[in-house]
C-alpha cells in the first residue's frame, strides 16, 4: 500500500451493552496491521471502554479491555480522550488504563498514548483528518 | 474438521483452528504441525509460546508485523526478522505458529 | 402495587434513568443492570438526580455488570445497594410487576 492516510477512529459507545467497541478495536487493529496512520478518539460513552479495572469473569463475555494496551505494539499511539465526556461522567483519566508506547525516535522511552484534549481541541483533530469512522 | 490426540476429540473450525483455546495441549500443537508436515523444533516452540503468552497478556495475537518486532526485542534481533520466521513456519507465522499456539487467526489476516 | 424498575442503558445514551426517576412512585425499587450501571457512579451529572431519588426509593445495582464495566463500588453513590443474579431474581419475584424501562 503507497498511500498513508490519517485515519481517525471515534469511539461514543460502552463497552459490553452492544457490539461496536469490539468490532471498533477490531478494525483499528487491521487498519494499523496496513501500516496507516491511525488514532483514536474515545468521547461520549466511548469513555467508558478504557476504564481500568474491567472484570467480565460472572457476565460471561470476553473481557477485551487488555487489547487497548496492545495499540502501542501497532504504532497507535495517538489516543484522544474528550475531556467534557470525562466530567460528564464523573471521571478522571486516573480512572483510564495507563496507555503506552514506545517511542522508536527517542531510544524506545516509554511515552504516554492518551492525550485528554477539550472539545474544540478535539474538532481542529477531526478536521486534519482524511478518514474519520464513527463507532 | 475435529482433530484426534491421543484417543480425545477436539473441535476446530474450517481452518483447522482449535475451537476452544482453554483445551489446547502441546501434543494438540505438535499434532496440527504433523499433519501440515512440520516437525516442532525448540526453535518452534520459542515462537509458539511467545504468541501464547501475548495471548494470555494482550487476548489478541498479534499482527506478524507486531509479532516480528516483538520476538526481535525479547529473542534478539536475529531472531526478530521476517526471513527467520517465514523459515520455521513457512504457510505465514502469524497463522500456522497461531494454529499450533491454540489461537484464533490473528486479527488482520485475511 | 410494588413495583420493581429496571433499567439497562447509560443515562448518557438515553433518557431511561431520567424517565424511569420523574415518574416512579415513592416507595418503588430500582435495579440498573448493563449500561445501566453507570448511572449509579458519583460525580456525575446525573448523580444528583439519582441521589434525591433515594430519599424516598431504593435503588440496586447489579454486582457481575458493575466489576465487568470497571465501576468499583468505591465509586457508588452513598445509598445504593449491589445484588448478585440471585439478587436480581429475588427482586422480581418480591415485587408485584417488573417495568422494563429499555
Amino acid at each position: 500500500m503507497s498511500d498513508i492516510k490519517k485515519f481517525m477512529y471515534v469511539n461514543r459507545k460502552a463497552p459490553y451493552g452492544t457490539i461496536y467497541a469490539w468490532e471498533s478495536l477490531e478494525v483499528v487493529l487491521i487498519g494499523a496491521a496496513f501500516e496507516q496512520e491511525v488514532s483514536m478518539a474515545f468521547v461520549d460513552d466511548g469513555v467508558y471502554q478504557i476504564l481500568k479495572g474491567q472484570d467480565t469473569t460472572e457476565i460471561g463475555v470476553k473481557n477485551f479491555s487488555p487489547t487497548y494496551s496492545a495499540l502501542g505494539d501497532y504504532d497507535v499511539n495517538k489516543i484522544y480522550v474528550e475531556k467534557e465526556s470525562l466530567e460528564e461522567r464523573g471521571l478522571t483519566v486516573d480512572d483510564l488504563l495507563d496507555l503506552k508506547y514506545e517511542d522508536e525516535d527517542d531510544d524506545w522511552a516509554e511515552k504516554d498514548s492518551i492525550k485528554v484534549v477539550t472539545s474544540k481541541e478535539l474538532a481542529e483533530i477531526l478536521e486534519q483528518q482524511e478518514v474519520v469512522l464513527s463507532f | 474438521m475435529p482433530i484426534e490426540v491421543n484417543g480425545k476429540t477436539y473441535e476446530t473450525d474450517e481452518e483447522g483452528y482449535l475451537a476452544n483455546l482453554s483445551e489446547w495441549t502441546p501434543e494438540i500443537g505438535e499434532a496440527m504441525a504433523k499433519e501440515e508436515g512440520t516437525e516442532l523444533t525448540d526453535a518452534h516452540w520459542e515462537v509458539i509460546n511467545f504468541l501464547r503468552e501475548y495471548y494470555e497478556e494482550y487476548q489478541i495475537a498479534p499482527a506478524v508485523r507486531v509479532l516480528t518486532k516483538a520476538i526481535g526485542k525479547k529473542l534478539g534481533k536475529d531472531k526478530g526478522n521476517s526471513k527467520y520466521l517465514y523459515e520455521l513456519f513457512p504457510y505465514g507465522p502469524g497463522k500456522q505458529a497461531c494454529k499450533y499456539a491454540g489461537l484464533p487467526k490473528p486479527t488482520g489476516c485475511v | 402495587m410494588s413495583t420493581l424498575h429496571t433499567i439497562n442503558k447509560s443515562p448518557f445514551d438515553r433518557a431511561s434513568l431520567q424517565s424511569c426517576l420523574r415518574l416512579a412512585a415513592d416507595g418503588n425499587a430500582i435495579l440498573l443492570f448493563e449500561d445501566g450501571v453507570y448511572g449509579a457512579m458519583k460525580g456525575s451529572t446525573v448523580a444528583e438526580l439519582v441521589e434525591k431519588a433515594l430519599s424516598n426509593k431504593t435503588i440496586y445495582v447489579l454486582g457481575p455488570d458493575m466489576k465487568a464495566r470497571g465501576v468499583d463500588e468505591s465509586k457508588l453513590i452513598d445509598g445504593i445497594k449491589v445484588v448478585d443474579y440471585k439478587g436480581f431474581v429475588e427482586l422480581t419475584v418480591e415485587n408485584d410487576k417488573v417495568n422494563a424501562w429499555v
